[in-house]
């Protein structure tokens, strides 16, 4: 992805209304994002174009993702969990 | 080098709910009307207000006004000025009405009214017992009210420009402010917003501390923006925290968590509040439990590597309840502390959630300063609403979905005064010679720097700073160690440097800019918080406690009044409150207990 796209998508990632998705995305973008294919890195940047709420509910289970395409970046979202308390 | 100058009638900074309230009231008046935002408007961190908003339209049972002030002017420990909050409890009705006609699917009683619910500190006659007065649509009230505004503006035509960072407030030499400088995250192009009024609508300013509910982009950059421009902040060292934060993180765990069994521990396992709160123990008042934290870490009994923060513990809970009766937690937990908490206990820290201060204000939503002589005057052509603005409703302490409440009736009214100043015809005031200097010379002092300081150490050197000299629990010690702190701080911040030069979306040099509004924001915060020598609301010091000659440490006598903290010469200064309501006789003074 070029730079001045990635950092458009970083923006947009991490000055969201709700923080759970500004640290969530924050930290997928710096952990995992590298790793994904470039359908994966579109079906990302596709799932952050939701609504903050919307969006919460996926990563924290609320809501099963019924989007074939999207629901294995949300897996990945969960799996990529914070050591918050020691990494401070 | 010649900038492009857009020339509006108004322009608001923010796009959350007071920013989109404002802008209806303007653009719906046939005035031109521009809202930037440093995101799309529906993403404004009011979607993450979900509890309601307060109103006494009396649909459920009686409710009045009146109650609703009482609730409000005690809350804020009597800082709160009594004309504003009259204004506002008064207001509460018309404001919830519009945003009925505007779309906003409020829950409903059967016959089809807007159904209120309890909320604590919500209480009918003079608090003697609850009363049902929030209005709420399901848990996404701040997401409906974003969402309905947002259409009702498009229809108004009001003119967005989404992802721009505004720069600086532009002020002419008699003090008039005529617009402000702006730039297009985009392209990196500065623009000059040349208007007749300018309206500040940018939100809290959490993000200075360590540990705080607040998204990411709430850096405080109206405030900042004020304070450079020679205006004072109000009330900034008065800040809502919460006992409980995932550490590091800064996620919310309610206090369900405790009332369900969760007991907190310090580094030697030890249930300390036990010592603090031998009754009540872990379901103490949330003051009572963020002071004992607070001390436990101070005295360095915290946990984790730096010993700064606790452990909630619920691993004897039995699994099965916690799943039935916290859903959420366990997940949120797992997500943001790493643990899942059936098994170990979950790290948290006091977390800093509201701020009460901000641009001074009066309920017109006219920004004050004060004149040669001390005394309150106006600046013409500004205004500011919603959490960046301090009219000041909220006082000491903020009473709960006063919030929502707050960003409405400020937003419509600031839109409302601004409207009349506009009608009133006079034409756009010259732009000063200067008007891009200050911003260009800031953008050029990034660009250039070399060998600096990065923005990520600064962010984290206030953050810190904040956190463990000003946080929830107040030492005198502390925080003389702070106000000196803050200010080689401030050297830090004065020297940023970023690697990507880069003009297109180049997000470094935007961080490096909300910085330089946070530090304002912290300076101010530390300045006033040391100033503060009594316990009022939120503000708790050590050295101010409760004695039957200050209940609660609260000193009438000496600190009824507002601090204003001004940039140059981070000078302090002090007004009175407004104890006379518009009409009728003030709340009387007395102690506050719930």
């Amino acid at each position: 992805m070029e730079r001045a796209a990635f950092q458009r998508l970083r923006w947009r990632c991490t000055r969201r209304g709700l923080l759970e998705v500004d640290v969530t995305l924050g930290r997928f973008l710096e952990e995992g994002f590298g790793k994904l294919s470039d359908a994966e890195a579109r079906a990302f940047a596709r799932l952050a174009d939701y609504e903050d709420l919307e969006l919460w509910h996926l990563i924290s289970g609320q809501k099963a993702c019924e989007d074939a395409q999207l629901a294995p970046i949300v897996a990945m979202l969960q799996k990529c969990r914070g050591n918050a308390a020691t990494a401070a | 080098m010649n900038i492009p100058v857009y020339k509006f009638d108004a322009v608001i900074v923010g796009a959350g709910g007071a920013g989109l309230r404002s802008a209806i009231q303007l653009s719906e008046a046939g005035l031109k009307t521009a809202v930037l935002s440093k995101v799309f408007p529906t993403r404004s961190h009011t979607v993450a207000a979900q509890g309601g908003v307060a109103a006494s339209l009396g649909n459920s049972e009686e409710d009045n006004w009146r109650w609703h002030m009482y609730d409000t002017v005690k809350g804020s420990d009597w800082l709160g000025d009594q004309d504003a909050i009259e204004f506002m409890c008064r207001k509460a009705v018309e404001v919830v009405v519009d945003l009925e006609h505007y779309g906003m699917p409020f829950d409903r009683t059967d016959n089809g009214k807007i159904y209120q619910r309890p909320f604590g500190g919500h209480m009918s006659n003079f608090g003697e017992k609850p009363v049902r007065r929030a209005c709420a649509a399901a848990d996404r009230t701040g997401h409906a009210m974003l969402h309905a505004m947002y259409q009702r503006n498009v229809k108004a035509n009001t003119q967005f420009f989404v992802e721009w960072m505004a720069l600086d407030l532009i002020r002419d030499s008699e003090g008039h402010v005529v617009g402000v400088t702006a730039m297009e995250m985009e392209t990196g192009q500065v623009v000059i917003f040349h208007a007749r009024a300018v309206i500040f609508a940018t939100g809290g300013s959490g993000r200075i501390f360590a540990s705080s509910t607040n998204a990411f982009m709430n850096t405080g950059d109206g405030l900042g923006m004020t304070a450079r421009a020679g205006i004072p902040l109000e009330d900034m060292e008065f800040w809502q925290f919460h006992p409980t934060g995932v550490a590091g993180a800064g996620v919310l765990i309610t206090e369900g968590v405790r009332g369900e069994g969760g007991i907190l521990r310090n580094s030697n396992k030890e249930r300390f509040m036990e010592r603090y709160a031998p009754n009540a123990k872990d379901l103490a008042s949330r003051d009572v439990v963020s002071r004992a934290m607070t001390t436990e870490i101070k005295e360095g009994r915290g946990c984790g590597p730096h010993k700064d923060f606790l452990l909630l513990d619920i691993t004897h809970l039995d699994p099965a309840v916690i799943l039935k009766r916290l859903p959420g937690i366990r997940e949120i937990s797992i997500q943001f502390a790493g643990v899942d908490p059936i098994k170990e206990p979950i790290p948290v820290v006091p977390t800093c959630h509201y701020q009460m201060g901000g641009i001074p204000t009066r309920y017109d939503g006219r920004v004050m300063t004060l004149g040669a002589d001390g005394e309150s005057v106006v600046v013409p052509g500004f205004f500011a609403a919603g959490e960046c603005a301090c009219a000041s409703v909220h006082g000491a302490n903020r009473l709960g979905t006063n919030s929502l409440l707050d960003l409405l009736v400020f937003g419509k009214s600031a839109g409302d005064t601004a409207v009349e100043d506009l009608k009133a015809g006079h034409a756009h005031r010259d732009l000063p010679a200067d008007a891009a200097d200050k911003a260009r010379a800031r953008l050029a002092a990034l660009n250039d720097r070399q060998g600096g300081v990065s923005v990520a150490e600064a962010r984290a050197a206030i953050a810190n700073t904040m956190q463990t000299h000003a946080g929830v629990f107040r030492f005198s010690d502390l925080l003389k160690k702070g106000a000196a702190q803050i200010l080689e701080v401030e050297q830090m911040v004065n020297n940023l440097e970023i690697k990507d030069k880069s003009q297109t979306w180049n997000t470094a040099r935007v961080e490096a800019l909300e910085t330089q509004n946070m530090i304002e924001v912290a300076k101010a915060t530390m300045i006033s918080a040391e100033a503060r020598k009594e316990s009022r609301g939120a503000h708790v010091r050590d050295d101010a406690p409760d004695t039957p000659e200050f209940p609660n440490g609260r000193n009438d006598k000496e600190w009824l009044k507002h601090s204003l903290w001004f940039r140059e010469g981070n000078r302090i200064a002090y007004k009175p409150v407004h104890l006379q309501p518009l009409t009728g006789e003030p709340v009387a003074l007395k102690t506050r207990s719930y």
